[in-house]
């Protein structure tokens, strides 16, 4: 599936498109359930481990980017608006396993929609600074490599199969 | 303090000075010329984009000249790819979720 990944420098804005063979509502429950969330929300081979998660305006997620070695990086999601299956808005700030927040964060949006059982999500992120940016791909990316990509693509064939 | 490279691209003028100085390197008299606002205003966008290490001075004779720092722009686009990396793996695997519940369901 093609991606739009479209980086406005000038409004500190990312924002990103994709498209799921999927129906909304289970895409929906991918995106706010954290048995879910942590089957995918880590890009191998890092995992994602929710310590909590209250999926409601004010509620958050706390959770952990864990690397191979064990190494955690701990994050929280703090809901700051819900629409049912259409969107939902939060802010997302890296901690520290207390849950102390290190700011800056970023400001997320999520929308979701569906056409005859493909569902659309636009994502827009818009971080104060490159910096923190910097960061979301360092921890995000130091253990992933290219290869990955392919072993990802081979295993969805299959299942889709 | 060391400053943020997205504030410093994030600035009309700044970013204006960047595409002037891509071409080639030009003394702050030069870059001025281009802009409507005082030489002052230029003069602080250029102390900004040093500190940002996005430009840098070389002394010619008695001008200095501003030239580009290519490689540190390099690095904001190498990131923003390795950034783009991150949620095409991250799609890749929600696609598989997906397809192992629709699979899930399908088999009940």
């Amino acid at each position: 599936m093609d991606m739009d990944f479209i980086v406005d420098k000038e409004a500190k804005t990312v924002a990103i498109t994709r498209e799921f063979q999927a129906a909304l509502s289970l895409v929906w429950d991918a995106y706010t359930k954290p048995e879910l969330l942590d089957q995918w929300w880590a890009p191998k081979p890092l995992t994602s481990r929710t310590k909590v998660m209250d999926f409601k305006v004010g509620g958050r997620r706390f959770y952990a980017m864990v690397s191979a070695e064990g190494d955690e990086r701990w994050v929280v999601q703090k809901y700051t608006s819900i629409t049912p299956k259409t969107n939902f808005k939060m802010f997302n700030a890296f901690a520290d396993a207390d849950e102390n927040l290190e700011l800056p964060g970023s400001d997320w949006n999520l929308s979701f929609s569906e056409q005859e059982g493909t569902t659309k999500v636009s994502i827009s992120i818009y971080n104060e600074s490159l910096e923190r940016l910097e960061k979301m791909i360092e921890y995000g990316f130091r253990e992933g490599t290219a290869g990955q990509f392919q072993n990802l693509d081979e295993l969805l064939a299959t299942l889709s199969r | 303090m060391k400053r943020d490279i997205f504030q410093a691209i994030a600035d009309p003028t700044r970013r204006a000075i960047i595409a002037l100085i891509a071409i080639q390197a030009m003394t702050p008299n030069a870059i001025a010329e281009h802009f409507d606002t005082s030489r002052q205003a230029v003069s602080k966008h250029l102390r900004i984009l040093t500190e940002c290490e996005l430009i840098k001075q070389e002394q010619k004779g008695r001008e200095i000249y501003y030239q580009l720092e290519i490689q540190k722009m390099k690095e904001i686009d190498k990131w923003l790819e390795q950034y783009r990396e991150i949620w095409e793996t991250r799609f890749s695997q929600l696609d598989d979720v997906l397809a192992t519940i629709k699979k899930r369901k399908e088999d009940k």
